[in-house]
């Protein structure tokens, strides 16, 4: 039912894969890997000149020793620019202090494994491209050992590699920089051995990131800082309502600002907007503040939230779509009045505000172009491009930039951003244009987490247990309309809607989940753990509140409750015991604990928090992290993600966390008014523990979200003794 | 438009550019310095945060007729003693993730850093509270602000 899993399931690719090995123009062994699709993206006409290897290689080792690991997805800080390299480097047996990492182009080459597409989402970078990353790096390792036994006239068998170097019998050795050039005539072999975990050099060690001393000495570049001869700056007004036109506009004004070259009326991915072109970015930002636009509102929905909350909150009584069905559907009735619980809960829109504003740059030569972009999703982004500009995706020159962020926001179906600078280099051919969103676009541009609302009926048992749940949830589709739909929406319900509610973890022996999706002219988007931000949220204070009706601990009741296949959340819950108990079980006065587990994207999380009330907001003193994410590959980018992750997740908790609606337009526009959490607002400290494990590695970029929101309100419940149902927490 | 003559990281540079630009823009379009970031545009994230005159200053909103003083970004506080043991408690504590806040972040921590050396929780929260990072890499930072704070001993 877990929407990522699906998403595997239906779009596992059957297709051969074979690695080529050749000599680099510049010298040393590139390893290259290749797909046959149907339409290779490999036109020998339309690659760029300059890279000395091919755009489909994996791994170059150097003739001055460096090994170049080519990373398949984007790196925006969940640290798999790190994580790849370590991976192939392991199985290599490379000398780590000289691999050098690069993101990938776009090439179908580095499609993700799994879904098909050349994509970072679903936290499947390493529980993807793991088996794949290992057997790119033992079968580079096996033709350097050949080419080795070669030049020695040994088996292989009598080689052994440590440190990018093979040794042989009679204390023969070679550097593996030496040995390129011979083992690149060498063929790939079809099957190598793998190493057994307890041979791991790197993998489960912990490894501090590549990009760190980059990133702590400005020298990091990011996609904003692009910086091209002859690139101009575009900016665009956009329709204050989603979908709105330009019916004329007033230039006059914006074209007396010195440094401004073009303004012109551009399509958008639903409506029109008005783009100026400068030199630079202020004249280009001023221009547009100056631009009288008369804008075409006719026909088009004005969103308005207290409208939609009503609307939504009357769906929620009545059934929608069925997504989980089982038991008697009449069986709460049959529970008296005074042993249920009936639950209301509201959610607002959530804006991803990654910290590098949207951008993208575009060079357009007619029979060609080249796009610069901080992309989760290039295959997208390269099509688009190509669509706008009458090219084919791989006439489409794309390189993938670091990223400042991005949560889900540069993973956009329609690649709404892309397709705005593709419009405006469209129209200045031969001219790099970098397009850039200012954070007033970001916080009033959409593609926001959608709205919800939920309504929940719990029978309670004679054993404190629930024995009926009943449950509507309310919210827009992620994917209706687009190529995902007949992936992820069954029985008429977008399982992203309801995962982490409908395939819960829990026994309940009658449990009815329904579904609606109504339609909103309010473009929404995967926010960092999709569903599991208010899905988990719902489960976890409910399970919560029954455990304090139960009068019952609350870790003991969920482990009563949890179905006993759900092992990964039981060790989770037994190991978070364990390391939280020295401070679990007396905390201060004023303090309050709150306890929560969620499992996501295959990894389970167990969570306590330590909270007081300080300036009528939770103030969260520390919390304990257990996680179940089978073999962690870098246990420092894990415990690193879990700390962030969860001051990540205290957005929903924010008083200002909250995109609201009033007459189509958005009511908030920059940081002042929509605040994600600042230094004060995430948990101050936070200790991550990890159960040992050798099963396949899954995700850790989303799964640390879910849990923090629903433990942190749990302990405001104990201090206040009241349930929290509405998000923002505006009030305590 | 108007020219100006500025010194960034010791260097003279001299720019031509409307009075009304802030210095944010000047640094990143006119001097190719892209270490300091663009986040807001209205003082609340703190990733343009660079030393005016050694005050932590938010380049954003500081437009070049206001401009007065030596100015420190990111690209030179290594030169600085304080500067140097910031970044390497940065990078020994791992802190970064996307990274595109740090740069302001650490500007924000070499001020505090050299008005109070050894800082107490509270302060490092005060010092830092207006630097926003979406991933949230606060307990990082902490943890590296009182690292260096030792090491400077």
């Amino acid at each position: 039912m877990r929407a990522a899993t699906r998403l595997k399931k239906d779009l596992h690719l059957n297709r051969r894969s074979f690695l080529h090995a050749s000599a680099a123009a510049a010298g040393g062994l590139v390893v290259s890997l290749y797909l046959d699709l149907p339409a290779p993206a490999r036109g020998a006409n339309q690659m760029p000149a300059p890279k000395v290897y091919p755009p489909d290689a994996f791994v170059h080792i150097r003739p001055d020793g460096k090994i170049l690991i080519t990373v398949n997805r984007l790196e925006f800080g969940q640290g798999v620019q790190t994580a790849l390299p370590m991976i192939l480097a392991d199985e290599m047996d490379a000398d780590w202090s000289q691999v050098i990492a690069e993101l990938a182009p776009a090439a179908d080459v580095y499609k993700d494994p799994v879904f098909g597409i050349q994509m970072v989402g679903g936290s499947g970078s390493i529980a993807h491209s793991f088996q794949q990353y290992r057997e790119l790096g033992a079968k580079t390792r096996a033709m350097l050992v050949a080419a080795a036994a070669d030049r020695w006239q040994v088996s292989p068998d009598q080689c052994r590699t440590e440190t990018s170097v093979v040794y042989g019998p009679g204390n023969r050795s070679a550097r593996y920089a030496e040995l390129a050039q011979d083992a690149a005539r060498k063929p790939v072999p079809e099957k190598v051995q793998l190493k057994k975990p307890t041979e791991f050099h790197l993998i489960g060690k912990p490894v501090r990131r590549l990009d760190s001393r980059s990133k702590c000495d400005g020298s990091q570049k990011f996609g904003l800082d692009l910086d091209l001869p002859g690139m101009k700056i575009a900016v665009v007004a956009h329709p204050p309502v989603f979908g709105g036109r330009v019916k004329s506009f007033d230039d006059k004004d914006a074209r007396s600002i010195n440094g401004v070259r073009e303004v012109f009326e551009i399509p958008l991915a639903n409506g029109s907007g008005v783009a100026v072109v400068a030199d630079r970015f202020w004249p280009a930002k001023q221009a547009r503040d100056r631009l009288r636009i008369d804008w075409d509102l006719s026909g088009i929905e004005l969103p308005d939230s207290s409208q939609l909350r009503a609307k939504y909150q009357e769906l929620a009584r009545t059934p929608g779509n069925v997504a989980a069905a089982r038991g008697d559907e009449q069986a709460l009735e049959k529970v008296p009045q005074t042993n249920r619980i009936v639950a209301e809960y509201e959610f607002p829109y959530l804006a991803h505000a990654p910290m590098e504003p949207l951008n993208a740059t575009v060079r357009f030569h007619g029979d060609a172009a080249e796009a610069w972009v901080p992309s989760q999703f290039q295959t997208m982004d390269q099509a688009t491009i190509g669509q706008v500009l009458g090219l084919k995706p791989e006439q489409v020159t794309f390189h993938t930039e670091f990223a400042g962020g991005g949560f889900g926001r540069r993973a956009v179906i329609d690649a709404h951003v892309p397709r705005e600078a593709a419009e405006i280099a469209k129209r200045l051919r031969g001219t790099p244009v970098k397009l850039m969103w200012t954070r007033e676009d970001d916080v009033r541009g959409g593609y926001y987490r959608p709205m919800h609302a939920h309504r929940v009926e719990i029978g309670i048992g004679g054993d404190g247990l629930p024995s009926a749940w009943r449950h509507v949830i309310v919210g827009q589709s992620l994917v209706a309309g687009t190529p995902f739909a007949a992936m992820l929406i069954k029985n008429g319900v977008d399982e992203t809607t309801v995962e982490g509610a409908a395939d819960t973890s829990y026994t309940f022996p009658n449990f009815h989940l329904t579904a609606h999706n109504p339609t909103v002219n309010v473009p929404v988007l995967w926010w960092r753990s999709v569903g599991h931000t208010h899905n988990a949220f719902v489960m976890e204070t409910l399970i919560d509140e029954l455990a304090t009706r139960a009068r019952q601990d609350p870790i003991v009741y969920r482990r009563k409750l949890l179905k006993p296949e759900a092992k990964k959340l039981l060790t989770v819950l037994d190991l978070l015991d364990e390391k939280s108990a020295g401070w679990r079980n007396k905390p201060s006065a004023g303090h309050a604990v709150g306890i929560a587990c969620h499992e996501c994207f295959d990894t389970a999380v167990a969570c306590a928090v330590d909270v007081s009330i300080e300036n009528k907001r939770p103030k969260i003193h520390r919390a304990t992290v257990a996680v179940n994410c089978g073999l962690a590959v870098n246990p420092l980018t894990i415990e690193s993600q879990f700390q962030a992750g969860l001051g990540f997740g205290v957005t929903q908790l924010m008083a200002g966390g909250a995109i609201t609606f009033k007459d189509g337009r958005v009511e908030q526009r920059n940081f002042d008014s929509y605040t994600p959490p600042y230094i004060v607002d995430a948990p101050a400290m936070v200790d991550v523990h990890i159960v040992p494990s050798t099963d396949a590695p899954t995700g850790c970029g989303e799964p640390p979200v879910p849990v923090i929101s629903p433990a942190v309100v749990n302990a405001l419940s104990k201090l206040t003794g009241k349930r929290y149902r509405s998000l923002p927490l505006v009030s305590i | 438009m108007a020219k100006y003559q500025l010194t960034v990281n010791g260097q003279r540079k001299e720019v031509d550019v409307d009075p009304s630009t802030p210095l944010l823009w000047v640094l990143r379009e006119e001097l190719k310095m892209t270490g300091t970031k663009y986040g807001c545009g209205i003082s609340a994230c703190g990733a343009c945060t660079v030393h005016v005159d050694g005050v932590a200053t938010r380049s954003c909103v500081l437009p070049m007729s206001l401009l007065g003083g030596p100015i420190i970004t990111i690209e030179g506080i290594g030169q600085d003693k304080i500067g140097r043991a910031v970044q390497e408690a940065w990078v020994d504590k791992d802190v970064v993730q996307c990274g595109y806040c740090q740069s302001g972040q650490i500007m924000s921590a070499v001020a505090l850093l050299k008005a109070t050396p050894k800082p107490t929780d509270t302060d490092i929260e005060e010092s830092m509270g207006g630097n926003l990072c979406r991933c949230a890499t606060y307990v990082r930072i902490r943890e590296a602000i009182k690292s260096a704070s030792q090491q400077l001993k």
